[in-house]
């Protein structure tokens, strides 16, 4: 008989050596399954996209530097089963019993029929609406951006030169909705003469859609332009190209054109999940429907870029004074939908926090565009 | 060397059992084989990046078939591909490279969701047959329309399908956001809820829908139909040479029209299950890929229904690894990706291997 090619020897020493890598790989992961918290964040776009993608990463960034938190991050995960099976992932490889997955999409069903199977879990959701008759485990949050928007509209109104701004919009929900209506009545606020075309791309992520749209609103006039999409970046870079003037929104994006970039409404979700993070630490709960604008930190404007005259700041910052004090109102009758139809009337007041506005179905009087 | 006769006419002497099996086997050894290099040659990609390919091959089998939890993972995902991959396998016997699963998908879900609201209240023994026709129905009639483009119109199918694909998403967009929209569903417009009677449930004992049980049926069927039956021989036939197809007198036409509107038929129950056993209404979340990834396993599948199963299987098992491997190896999660194609473009070349390998040659086993 031949000798065979590998030894005894040197097959016990690769053995051994194997079962040593494996012990040792398996390891850590018990190690870190033992740590004090588990907070897992599922994001549905890439992290670094510019807008609010990254805006959660950044909370989620945050997170990491609480001393006895570990964080588990996914990024790209579709609104289908694979968010379910992420989440449980995350909850039995990992060990999580925190989790943020924050895509309006995950809410229902994924998110309201996987908390009652682990009722030691609690799941926090991003702009999703909870009511008493959903899971106790479960909560939703989200902040009232469209005054940061207001803003960013007042900053528009002092800017532009045409008496016309542009909005790239995704879908004509009521989230986006309200933030054309809010970008335009805080133009207004500056300059009742001024009107605002929106365009529609369709969908959360459409580069190319996204492109094209800013390129029509500056064909037609259009010199600040602001978006509401997944990933504002393309418009960002876009409008600046084209020499028109730009509003962010998400997180900041100064960073593509300093010197177009007016100011932005940014989410400020590192003090809101440090804040939700501790709660959890302490043996807390947290409320099961949270909402904060301005006033409680959820959300926060990009400072003032140098294209703003010294009257467009004197506005900004008192009105945003006044947004400080909470409860301010911007939608208040009488008011008239594009149409010409009454949709406030006189008399009638919607303060930020009013849940009737997380259904607006309308779009305001000066506002190009239409809801459908 | 055995002279002619003996390969011309293997009921000579010298019949040996394992001739038979040389050509089977050379379709299972090479792709297994091909798969084991592309793995092998993404592990080489991983030691360049720095990562250990022992590390992320462990992830990617404890995360996709290591524990009861990964199975149930893994086969959750698998069940829209294994339809998506039949919506390409079955064409592809004819010739035909059809590419725009997605918009069947889409459609049908659609479909079936109007369908289902339609009928409110009615039980499941009727409502659900008939919502699954509804989403088929749709599926058939959209890669049909393809199937018949091509053979009354000449347009190539691949581009009219891909194209027809934009335009089902478009229209299912246009529906779920307008007509069929539920006033209700205001930050992610869907139709509306599906009653519980008209939801399909998960099988006894595991959190997968029944959808999995009947795709399966549904790839064995396929398989027969294909390998087993004179139509199945008639499509084979006509996949290799039109002509000769025509000349034999077979209904090429029909063929064509037959078998592109039975892929969209699966596409659509695709859609079906996607509605009623995962989603609860259509809405843009159809749009989730699965009609390329069909794409995909139908080619790494050799057009085979049978092996539409292993392939989509594995495929499901590394989406489910992926968040895994993201979160403990730091690597992007463009990773999988690259190691799909990694494994897609090996494959693709073993084409040229078959033939070359003596042992798979079956007059090699008739000699005496």
């Amino acid at each position: 008989m031949s000798r065979s090619p590998i030894s005894r020897r040197s097959f016990l020493t690769a053995s051994a050596g194997l079962a040593g890598a494996t012990a040792l790989s398996s390891l850590p992961l018990a190690a870190r399954a033992a740590g004090k918290l588990t907070v897992g964040f599922i994001y549905v776009g890439a992290r670094d996209d510019y807008g609010y993608n990254q805006s959660h990463a950044e909370g989620a960034a945050a997170v990491k530097k609480i001393p006895g938190v570990k964080v588990v991050e996914q990024e790209k995960v579709p609104e289908t089963v694979a968010v379910t099976k992420t989440m449980e992932s995350m909850i039995n490889f990992d060990g999580a019993t925190l989790l943020f997955p924050t895509s309006f999409g995950y809410f229902d069903p994924f998110i309201l029929q996987l908390a009652p199977k682990y009722k030691d879990v609690r799941f926090e959701h991003c702009g999703g609406l909870w009511t008493p008759k959903d899971p106790r485990n479960v909560g939703s949050y989200f902040g009232y951006i469209d005054m940061a928007v207001y803003l960013n509209g007042i900053c528009a109104g002092h800017a532009t030169k045409t008496k016309k701004i542009g909005f790239v919009a995704a879908k004509p929900i009521p989230q986006v909705l309200e933030n054309i209506n809010c970008f335009l009545l805080g133009a207004r606020a500056v300059d009742p003469s001024i009107t605002c075309q929106v365009i529609f791309t369709g969908d959360w992520s459409m580069p190319v859609k996204e492109a094209e749209a800013t390129n029509s609103l500056c064909d037609a006039g259009c010199d600040v332009i602001t978006a509401h999409v997944d990933g504002p970046k393309v418009v960002m870079q876009t409008a600046a190209g084209r020499g028109a003037f730009i509003c962010g929104y998400h997180a900041n994006q100064s960073a593509l054109a300093p010197d177009k970039y007016l100011t932005g409404a940014e989410w400020n979700w590192g003090k809101v999940y440090t804040d939700f993070v501790e709660t959890t630490l302490k043996g807390g709960t947290i409320d099961n429907f949270v909402r904060g604008g301005l006033k409680e930190g959820f959300v926060k404007m990009s400072p003032l870029g140098p294209a703003n005259s010294d009257a467009a700041r004197k506005q900004f910052e008192a009105v945003k004074v006044e947004i400080m004090k909470g409860d301010y109102v911007v939608f208040k009758g009488p008011m008239k939908d594009n149409k010409g139809k009454e949709i406030i009337p006189a008399g009638k007041a919607y303060p930020e926090t009013d849940v009737a506005l997380e259904s607006m179905n309308y779009l305001v009087e000066g506002v190009i565009g239409s809801t459908s | 060397m055995a002279d002619q006769a003996v390969v011309m006419a293997p009921r000579a002497r010298g019949r040996d059992w394992r001739a038979p099996l040389a050509r089977r086997a050379e379709g299972i050894v090479i792709p297994i084989g091909a798969s084991a290099v592309g793995l092998a040659f993404f592990g080489l990609i991983l030691l360049a990046m720095g990562k250990s390919p022992v590390e992320f091959y462990q992830l990617v089998f404890k995360a996709g078939f290591g524990t009861a939890f990964s199975w149930q993972n893994t086969l959750s995902r698998a069940t829209p591909l294994l339809f998506a991959g039949l919506c390409v396998a079955l064409p592809a016997r004819l010739g035909l490279v059809v590419i725009g699963g997605e918009g069947a998908i889409c459609l049908g879900g659609t479909a079936a969701a109007a369908l289902g609201v339609a009928l409110g209240h009615a039980p499941s023994v009727i409502g659900l047959p008939l919502m699954a026709a509804a989403g088929a129905l749709a599926g058939a009639v959209w890669i049909g329309a393809v199937g018949a483009l091509r053979h009354w119109r000449g347009v190539n199918e691949t581009i009219s399908s891909l194209l027809m694909a934009y335009i089902g998403i478009a229209l299912m967009n246009q529906l779920v956001e307008g007509p069929l929209r539920d006033p209700a569903s205001l930050n992610k417009p869907s139709t509306a809820p599906l009653p519980p009677a008209l939801r399909v449930g998960d099988i006894p004992g595991m959190d997968v829908h029944w959808g999995l049980i009947v795709a399966l049926v549904a790839c064995v069927l396929c398989w027969v139909l294909m390998e087993r039956t004179t139509i199945g021989f008639a499509a084979r036939i006509a996949g290799d040479n039109v002509r000769a197809a025509q000349v034999q007198g077979l209904p090429v036409g029909r063929l064509i029209l037959g078998f592109t509107a039975l892929g969209g038929a699966f596409a659509g129950i695709a859609g079906f299950f996607e509605v009623t056993a995962v989603q609860g209404a259509a809405n843009a979340s159809l749009a989730a890929g699965y009609g390329y990834t069909g794409i995909l396993i139908a080619f790494l599948a050799r057009q085979n229904p049978l092996a539409v199963i292993p392939v989509a299987l594995l495929l499901a098992g590394f989406e489910a690894s992926s968040g895994l491997v993201q979160r403990h190896m730091d690597l992007p999660d463009a990773t999988i990706l690259v190691l799909k194609a990694v494994v897609f473009v090996v494959i693709l070349v073993s084409d040229t291997l078959y033939g070359r390998f003596r042992i798979f040659t079956p007059s090699r086993w008739s000699q005496p």
